[in-house]
């Protein structure tokens, strides 16, 4: 018998339950956290700050720096020793990438926008959860911007084509498995991240990459409602009881 | 540069006031969240003020230490991360985050919170290994004390894992917490010019001459303490903080 119904009974261009809100660490230039089903981020953004060491200023545009980290109790299973392993590296660089292509760093020379993620609990999609919590955080602080970037995973589970497959998903066992997070600038459908891991046939990739751009859309909404709540202003009320 | 800062707080202090408007012996407001990650086998957020943390508790099986063959290992870590704060880096542990980590560690071990003979499966051999990881969300001063009872909160909050005498079954929790024998809290009293206060900002904290942080129990034990800052204190401020510490320390008390 073929994977035909998900393990929690979501339709195969369904996504796990999203939230998100902007504004939760208050030290922070901008931050914000993203929940999709039990993996949640939080991202934080410094900057632009003056970069050191020296030789890395750009004197043309300035840099982005992003951190991604599990914290040491967030997997299922073992600790995760503190400190960056090779994962958590290729992540935090492939996150740079995925972010990079909206920000208009041309505005800042020589300095540093520093994004750090961390996970405090993960149930797979953390790379993807955490660039929309660094791209709601990079809004709030005020970074200029052409867009937000959204991102989900989307794969093949079995036969079944799916987004945002959940760990239990990623860890089946009686078929193929196919892994594609995917990052889109949701208003020109580009692709600023594309990875995969597993088997999957191209009419496959498609019908998966279709329905990412879609899903993206719908967390697009949740993103960009997270920033609004944030920045929405008072209604004030006039003198005579009308609102303005 | 702190030198405007110190002389325009001590203006203040002067005054009886801060600058959030507290009396010296008074906490920001604290709040103890349960239960804030699933994966970990128990788990606690605290808030005191704008200062926020979150402790994570994982247990694993392991070889207990040669010196301690029929005790359950315990380790604490604090992780300064640099989204909670500016002024924070990425890179290994820094001087700050192994001092929180070793004096929350000194005040759970010495007081003998847990009774770590139970937490023994085969002397020499198999031992319960209890680790704790406090991260900070955003650092807004006082993260000794914001640790500890991060710390606390979340070991007694946490349930051991599933284990069949070979491998842990993290993906059953049984409903057996962790043996607790002691409520240790951290109160860390700061010193500045002739003044004592709790639970500092981080202007504060900038400016300070010396500061003492004291462990007690819920029995009102001393159990650990460690001194900080650049100035000595005299055996007349040690007492004065320590009275302060331990009534500040009941307060904390009622919390958990």
């Amino acid at each position: 018998m073929g994977y035909d119904k998900r393990f929690d009974g979501r339709r195969p261009d369904e996504l796990r339950p999203v939230a998100a809100k902007a504004g939760i660490i208050k030290r922070a230039d901008g931050s914000a956290m993203f929940r999709i089903g039990n993996t949640v981020a939080y991202a934080a953004v410094y900057g632009p700050r003056d970069l050191f060491p020296r030789f890395l200023k750009d004197p043309q545009r300035g840099i982005l720096r992003c951190r991604y980290n599990m914290m040491p109790f967030s997997g299922a299973g073992e600790r995760v020793k503190p400190g960056g392993s090779r994962r958590s590296k290729e992540i935090s660089m492939v996150t740079e990438k995925a972010l990079l292509p909206v920000l208009n760093l041309e505005d800042f020379p020589n300095a540093v926008v520093d994004v750090f993620i961390e996970l405090p609990q993960t149930d797979a999609g953390t790379r993807c959860a955490g660039i929309c919590a660094a791209a709601i955080a990079l809004a709030d602080a005020g970074v200029s911007m052409k867009d937000l970037v959204s991102s989900v995973s989307a794969g093949k589970v079995g036969e079944m084509v799916a987004v945002d497959l959940s760990y239990a998903e990623e860890s089946y066992k009686d078929g193929d498995v196919a892994d594609i997070p995917v990052a889109f600038i949701p208003r020109t459908g580009q692709v600023t991240l594309l990875q995969m891991d597993g088997m999957i046939d191209k009419d496959g990739l498609k019908k998966a990459l279709e329905m990412a751009r879609a899903a993206c859309l719908q967390i697009y909404e949740v993103q960009r409602r997270a920033l609004k709540e944030k920045f929405a202003v008072p209604v004030a009320v006039k003198g005579n009881g009308s609102t303005v | 540069m702190n030198e405007l800062l110190r002389a325009n707080i001590l203006k203040w202090f002067g005054k009886g006031m801060r600058y959030d408007g507290r009396a010296f012996g008074e906490f920001r407001p604290v709040s103890i969240e349960l239960g804030v990650t699933k994966n970990a086998e128990g788990s606690a957020r605290v808030r005191i003020g704008d200062t926020e943390v979150i402790a994570g508790v994982k247990m694993a099986v392991e070889k207990p230490y040669n010196d301690t063959p029929a005790d359950g290992n315990l380790m604490v870590n604090a992780e300064l991360l640099p989204l909670s704060s500016p002024d924070f880096e990425a890179g290994p542990p820094g001087e700050e985050s192994i001092e929180i980590a070793r004096v929350v560690d000194r005040g759970v071990r010495e007081s003998k919170a847990i009774d770590t003979a139970k937490l023994c499966i085969e002397p020499g051999e198999k031992v319960w290994a209890v680790m704790v990881d406090i991260c900070t969300i955003n650092a807004a001063g006082n993260l000794l004390d914001a640790a500890a009872l991060a710390a606390m909160a979340a070991l007694r909050s946490t349930k051991f894992p599933a284990y069949n005498g070979k491998a842990v079954d993290y993906e059953h929790p049984t409903n057996n917490k962790l043996p607790m024998l002691r409520i240790p809290v951290l109160v860390t009293v700061t010193k500045l010019d002739e003044h004592f206060f709790v639970d500092p900002l981080i202007e504060e904290e900038k400016v300070a001459d010396a500061r003492l942080t004291v462990a007690i129990t819920e029995a009102g034990q001393i159990c650990a303490m460690q001194k900080g800052g650049d100035s000595p204190l005299s055996i007349d401020d040690i007492g004065r903080m320590v009275d302060l510490a331990a009534a500040k320390a009941k307060e904390l008390h009622k919390k958990l």
